[in-house]
């Protein structure tokens, strides 16, 4: 019976090593709403917890062409449409002379999409989350692992679930209240 | 493993020292920020510093009063301090995107306990850069008319000046290296609000860090954006600089109309960026005692890295000398010829001895190795590089076509006010940031350890 007062359980391991094999057997049990913390990026950990594609390259894509595409249609509006000047005689279209804007408007929006796009997806800035209820936890932004099964997971079980992430061999199994 | 990588792999320093663990290395570098009491050299460094900000405020202020005559800058010398400083700054915060950029792609690894405070020395570096063009317009409360906005004077900005690509170059490049600094901040920024001790720090931190939590999903896709920014952020550093050689490059003035700009102001840019970084990167690790983190190998790989661009550099001279009698241009000729033999021929040859001739020693592994040549070495480099962007403008712009508008520059004492004051508040902001943020990346120092391994053999 799930209970509203627990966001999840989460268990603690003390390598990087311990923490992907473990998430690999939560995974392989059936678990698929879990989550793993760590102080460093690793790849093989969001493998692990089969997360294997993010789309902040097609928002940093979408944001360059944007970006290149109104750099140069504001600098072909301006120059031939709306403020036609005879500079030096040189065409009011003069292509050659638009590209380094438009070059430096996509690398500026594929780059602010990068940014605000990555936290966007992640859902950031978030100040209060559960797992920042485990006083351990503070752990995880300096040389702790954690692997945490929400329960909200269709297999989640309070006992169960609490006897599987025991049998992985971690430091500690704590209740993540919500 | 044969035994040629066994051999390649015995004689390298390492990258950091041994005997750390993920635990040492947040305690060491969070410790500087959190706990370490502040001494009173740090005081006096960044009390002078202050004050040689003030004095820039002083002289910005009564320009703002009297307007530009106060400078040295007259017909035909238009350009003067504000533009030699502007382009000196910005070049030398092209070495910190380089560190955190280029060498990220190259996979070059030892990068990680640099390009912090590389980053910030950029940040800073254009900050002091943005301050020359926008008080060198004469009425700087009108600066935003260079963006295109729409306007009741029906007017737009004219694209096809290399002046109004370098607004977009120089605001794209400031706002790029601080989203980049910014996002490699926040993991840092979460394990200072999780071991900071005091009340209003952790709020500080905490909201810094927008709740970064570490999550296996937001590693992914933090790692996705930041190489994609690394990527984004290669070809933008070189067209920074280029587009910099093109406010001089697309004008007509013997000395500036020159194809091999582009190439040799980004090298120098690198030149002069590395040297700086090296110049801050000494007294730092001696200080706070970060020997182990920017190890001897990076001071060696920062000097190679001088070695090299300095020897672009100095072909560019060379170029720049033999195209002014191949084009068999008389103006272009009489200006190099006026460069060695003209009122400034003291500076241009100390220009070749600073930039060219010194900095050979570091050929000599003894030399590359000590961190006190090292430090000589970079000042007179930067010196050099600020010498070269003197000659540039100034040089070629008093002696032009017609003799009858030839002149001559003197740079007033506010204009040196401005530019000493400049450098204390790029110091003023280092001597800051060191104590405020962790001055080297934790989370990717945590990567480098033997422990981090986990690839399965």
């Amino acid at each position: 019976m799930k209970t509203t007062a627990t966001y999840g359980l989460m268990a603690e391991f003390d390598s990087p090593r311990a923490l992907i094999t473990a998430a690999e057997k939560t995974h392989k049990e059936g678990y698929k709403k879990i989550d793993a913390y760590t102080p460093y990026p690793i790849e093989e950990v969001a493998e692990a917890i089969g997360f294997h594609h993010n789309n902040v390259p097609l928002v940093t894509l979408i944001g360059g062409i944007v970006g290149g595409l109104s750099g140069y249609l504001m600098q072909f509006w301006i120059s031939t449409i709306d403020y036609p000047v005879n500079i030096g005689g040189k065409p009011y279209h003069s292509w050659p002379s638009f590209i380094i804007v438009t070059f430096e408007m996509t690398i500026l929006f594929a780059g602010i999409s990068a940014v605000f796009g990555m936290l966007a997806l992640n859902g950031l800035p978030m100040p209060y989350h559960p797992v920042f209820n485990v006083s351990r936890f503070a752990m995880a932004s300096k040389d702790r692992f954690f692997l945490i099964v929400f329960a909200s997971d269709k297999k989640y079980d309070a006992v169960a679930t609490r006897q599987f992430l025991e049998s992985l061999g971690p430091v500690s199994v704590a209740e993540v209240p919500s | 493993m044969d035994n040629s990588t066994e051999q390649l792999k015995v004689p390298r320093a390492p990258v950091i020292g041994p005997g750390h663990t993920f635990a040492t290395i947040t305690d060491k570098i969070s410790s500087i920020v959190l706990t370490r009491p502040l001494s009173n050299g740090w005081f006096l460094g960044f009390g002078i510093a202050f004050l040689l900000m003030n004095m820039m405020l002083f002289a910005i202020g009564y320009l703002f009063v009297r307007g530009t005559g106060i400078w040295g800058v007259t017909i035909p010398i238009g350009w003067g301090f504000a533009i030699v400083n502007f382009v000196w700054w910005i070049g030398i915060g092209h070495a910190g995107t380089l560190i955190s950029a280029i060498l990220m792609l190259l996979r070059q690894s030892w990068r990680n306990s640099i390009n912090r405070f590389a980053e910030a020395m950029t940040l800073f570096a254009v900050s002091c850069a943005g301050v020359f063009p926008l008080i060198h317009v004469g009425r700087p409360w009108l600066a935003y008319w260079l963006f295109p906005y729409p306007n009741s004077m029906g007017v737009w900005p004219q694209f096809r000046s290399p002046l109004v690509w370098d607004v977009f170059a120089v605001s794209t490049y400031a706002t790029i290296s601080a989203l980049f600094w910014f996002i490699g901040l926040v993991p840092d920024l979460a394990t200072l609000r999780d071991r900071s001790e005091n009340r209003v720090a952790k709020m500080i931190y905490g909201m810094l860090a927008l709740g970064w939590r570490g999550s296996a999903r937001h590693w992914a896709r933090y790692e996705t954006a930041y190489l994609l920014l690394a990527g984004l952020a290669t070809p933008l550093v070189l067209s920074v600089h280029t587009v910099v050689s093109f406010d001089f490059a697309v004008g007509i003035v013997p000395g500036w109309h020159t194809t091999i700009f582009p190439p040799y102001f980004v090298a120098g840019a690198i030149y002069s960026g590395f040297a700086m970084v090296l110049m801050l990167a000494i007294p730092i690790r001696k200080i706070y005692g970060l020997e182990d983190f920017i190890t001897d190998r990076h001071l060696q790989n920062s000097a190679k890295v001088m070695l090299a661009t300095g020897l672009i550099v100095a072909y560019g001279y060379i170029i720049e000398l033999f195209m002014g009698w191949y084009s068999g241009n008389r103006y272009e000729a009489f200006t190099m010829w006026n460069r060695m033999h003209g009122p400034y021929a003291f500076y241009y040859w100390m220009l070749w001895v600073c930039n060219i001739f010194v900095p050979q020693v570091l050929w000599i592994r003894k030399l590359r190795t000590s961190p006190l040549w090292l430090f000589l070495i970079s000042g007179v480099v930067l010196v050099g590089m600020w010498l070269e962007r003197f000659i540039i403008v100034v040089v070629s712009l008093h002696r032009d076509f017609l003799t009858s508008s030839w002149g001559m520059y003197y740079p007033t004492r506010w204009d040196w006010m401005t530019y000493i004051g400049t450098i204390g508040m790029f110091l003023a902001a280092i001597f800051l940031f060191v104590r405020i943020l962790p001055m080297i990346s934790i989370f990717e120092m945590r990567t480098l350890l033997p422990e981090a391994e986990v690839k399965h053999k």
